[in-house]
């Protein structure tokens, strides 16, 4: 390897100092709901122009892990995910802390985010150029599949009845569809309002699809918000520790799912996130509560979504082609730094690319006390501040987080017209989650079944473009197996019941 | 009485009146906000944020970048004239932009309300295939899209964006038919022409910087030779007619004074010509370029026209 002497250039006291508050910053803004990853990096990324190279990448890596794993604090403790890589957080974090275990999911949240950020990272360090060419592997048919294949999962989340899921999911896929096309440019859904040209932006929608209904519900019922555990056990390390010991399986897939996702650019850490928890689930012994506040399936949503960002350097640091938004961003500062992404990079500028690795894994490091203690304070602060401040102060979050987005109010409006639809929604059994994948997963199938037609059209054979590739036949077989299997649990269990009659 | 009064009144109205009579001589006397209308990372934000230091030492004031993407810029553009015209909000204009969107839909502003003070620097248009692609020239390209009409594949950023419009007007001048494939901006394309799900794609000279070796560049569309790429022939010297991209220049409201935007422009093109700055932006494959007020009449009247033509015949103009 021999890289290690690049730990020691990364292990400079401006340098941990420069991890150290962007795993602070990183973690405080992701937190915050409205304010993702993307938005963490770029409003940052001019503090570090006038920096060292490395320095300036281990900050960027260091406020962009961070972000990752924020999202999970708005996601546990008042299930709206903070960023999307968070979605499917709230499945079972907010049951977690409904029921009085808040502490002890942020605390298997930092720990899951610290597993899977390492794994991500030695990827990034070991294997990063091999790898890479999975990302060229997936072309549009690919991505129109993997699309496909995460929509089938709605009706394997088990949050609610099935097909209310998958009506749901069909409402994202039109929401998907509003605005100017990105293949295309055609114009659709659109009316004469202004503000919806530029689509449905999917963090206005995740935060009034998921914060409003909880807003209202807070107004509208006399009942605290979340209570602490019957007495205040600290960070629960020990308990934490039990579980992630029986969990070790479930950790390794999780942060393996999430580097190979993030890997593929345009796939992204909501996906990553949604395929670890739905394996976690599929493999679980009978009798786990997933959905309902099992702590297996935070471990494998914030072991995923923060293997991502070692994953999604991959590409970055080697072919020049962002894995993830914030990828895009780091590119473009890196740019700016004069530095040259791409093939030559690893051996012409190996240095600064090793220090950054390195930085990026010592920055994960520092995420698990700084992300304990910052939870701890979250958690505090959330079941201390009475409903008559909180409710309040999260909405004024959910306007600024939403006006962030462009700097303009269309999203503002678009998040508050889905709020309270979603409410209405939710009183009548239909949940968040399907409704944003389905708005996520939309346009991603789209892109793909027109840019695959479009090149099997020009070769001749578009049966064959979709259905004769050999990675585009392995994610239809999971397809069909995500489609069977509850079927054939349901059929299990059934079985099983009669058996001890 | 009224005398005193009105004295007051003379006196508040030329105290109301003096931040708008200082400017020009000391502009900018404070930071210049500078909107980007597209989101960070992408060639709009690289361009302003080397522009930033050179904006800093020249002037003594900050550039503050901001963003404000949506509707491929024209959220920013619609509201352009609206802002506030004292030289200390500037906005970044595109070109093919500011003409193609208001042909094809009511976007909320005109082609002719987007007042740019200088175009700073194009990114020209770039045709590439992998590096290990049997296409070793343009002719070999060429002459493999003729044989089979419309089987070759390109990729590029958009539908009806600088890469599709490099696209058509070479199909027409090369009398050839490929198929484009728009992707969801240049990272995604770029992906696809690595991953050889396409024959070959249209980028810029930024991308074939960003890229490598990975790729090899048939042609670029310049008068001559990028100076950082000076193994990518032109268009030109191959026979064809072809010179142009994406176009960067600095706007501001209709509103601001004459005197300001001449000053603006003036630091403009002062920054354009530092030697530090002139480097990093060829090293990252932009072309410089200088349109400043006294040439942008023209300038504008003939991309307005080669465009406008262009959009008839691609069926893109709806009016």
């Amino acid at each position: 390897m021999g890289s290690f002497e690049y730990l020691l250039a990364a292990l400079t006291p401006v340098n941990l100092l420069f991890a150290l508050a962007g795993v602070v910053a990183g973690t405080v803004i992701g937190a915050l709901p409205g304010l993702t990853a993307t938005m963490a990096v770029a409003v940052l990324v001019p503090f570090t122009f006038s920096l060292e190279p490395s320095s300036a990448l281990i900050a960027l890596g260091a406020i962009y892990t961070g972000a990752i794993y924020g999202g999970a604090y708005a996601a546990i403790l008042l299930n709206t995910p903070g960023t999307p890589s968070s979605i499917a957080t709230t499945f079972d974090g907010y049951p977690m802390a409904r029921a009085g275990r808040g502490d002890l999911a942020l605390t298997l949240a930092c720990l899951a985010s610290v597993f899977g950020g390492l794994v991500g990272a030695v990827f990034l360090l070991l294997l990063a150029p091999p790898m890479a060419t999975v990302a060229l592997k997936f072309g549009p048919v690919e991505y129109f599949w993997l699309a496909v294949f995460g929509l089938t999962l709605i009706s394997s989340l088990g949050e609610g009845s099935a097909i209310k899921g998958l009506m749901g999911g069909c409402m994202g896929l039109l929401l998907s569809m509003v605005g100017v096309a990105e293949v295309g440019g055609d114009v659709r859904y659109v009316g004469d309002a202004k503000a919806l040209l530029g689509g449905i932006d999917i963090v206005s929608a995740l935060i009034g699809l998921y914060c409003m209904p909880v807003l209202i519900d807070l107004v509208a019922t006399s009942v605290a918000h979340l209570h602490a555990a019957e007495k205040v056990a600290g960070f629960r390390l020990r308990e934490a520790g039990e579980i992630l010991r029986r969990s070790k399986f479930n950790l390794a897939r999780s942060s393996i799912i999430g580097t190979v996702v993030g890997i593929l650019p345009g796939a992204g850490g909501s996906i990553a996130a949604l395929v670890a928890y739905s394996e976690a689930k599929r493999s679980a012994p009978p009798g786990a509560q997933y959905g309902k506040g099992e702590p297996g399936g935070v471990l494998a949503t914030e072991a995923a979504n923060n293997a991502t960002v070692g994953g999604g350097f991959i590409p970055t640091l080697v072919l020049g082609i962002p894995g993830t938004p914030p990828d895009a961003i780091i590119l473009g500062a890196l740019l700016v730094q004069g530095i040259r992404t791409g093939p030559t990079l690893f051996t012409q500028q190996g240095p600064i690319v090793y220090t950054f690795i390195w930085g990026l894994i010592l920055a994960t490091l520092i995420m698990l006390p700084i992300g304990l203690l910052i939870g701890r304070f979250a958690f505090r602060s959330i079941v201390a501040i009475p409903k008559a401040v909180l409710v309040p102060g999260v909405a004024m979050l959910t306007v600024l987080g939403s006006f962030s987005v462009h700097n303009n109010p269309h999203e503002v409006q678009q998040m508050a017209v889905l709020g309270v639809a979603a409410w209405g929604l939710a009183q009548v059994g239909f949940t968040a989650s399907p409704i944003v994948l389905g708005l996520i997963l939309g346009s991603i199938a789209e892109s793909g079944y027109v840019q695959g037609h479009l090149i099997g059209g020009a070769r001749g054979n578009v049966l064959a473009e979709f259905f004769a590739r050999p990675i585009s036949i392995g994610i239809m077989a999971l397809i069909l197996l995500g489609l069977l299997w509850p079927l054939w649990a349901k059929r299990r269990a059934r079985t099983a019941g009669a058996g001890l009659e | 009485m009224t005398v005193r009064l009105s004295r007051s009144l003379v006196a508040a109205a030329l105290l109301a009146a003096a931040p708008m009579l200082a400017h020009a001589a000391d502009y900018p006397e404070k930071t210049v906000s500078y909107i980007i209308p597209f989101g960070p990372g992408g060639e709009s934000d690289i361009s302003a944020r080397l522009q930033e230091p050179v904006f800093k030492k020249l002037t003594g004031q900050s550039l503050a970048i901001q963003y404000k993407p949506g509707a491929g810029g024209a959220a920013s553009w619609a509201q352009l004239n609206s802002m506030t015209g004292d030289g200390y909000t500037v906005m970044g204009t595109n070109l093919p932009h500011i003409v193609l969107q208001p042909l094809q839909k009511d976007v909320g502003y005109q082609t002719d309300d987007i007042n740019t003070v200088y175009w700073f620097h194009y990114t020209p248009d770039a045709l590439m295939v992998t590096s290990d692609s049997p296409h070793k020239t343009l002719k070999d390209f060429v002459e493999a899209a003729k044989k089979a009409s419309g089987a070759t594949t390109m990729s590029g950023s958009g539908t009806n964006s600088a890469n599709h419009l490099a696209q058509q007007q070479f199909d027409k001048l090369a009398g050839i038919k490929t198929t484009y494939v728009p992707f969801g901006g240049t990272g995604p394309s770029n992906t696809a022409l690595l991953g050889k799900q396409v024959s070959g794609s249209w980028g810029y000279t930024t991308v074939q910087m960003q890229l490598g070796d990975q790729v090899r560049c048939l042609a670029v569309a310049m008068e001559k030779r990028h100076p950082k790429l000076p193994d990518c022939p032109t268009f030109k010297e191959q026979g064809f007619d072809l010179v142009g991209g994406a176009y960067r220049g600095v706007g501001v409201p209709k509103s601001t004074p004459a005197d300001v935007q001449a000053k603006l422009a003036e630091v403009l093109a002062r920054i354009n010509a530092d030697p530090d700055f002139i480097r990093k932006m060829e090293e990252g494959g932009f072309a410089m370029l200088d349109v400043g007020p006294a040439k942008m009449a023209k300038f504008m009247a003939d991309v307005k026209a080669r465009y406008e033509a262009l959009a008839k015949e691609m069926g893109i103009s709806k009016k």
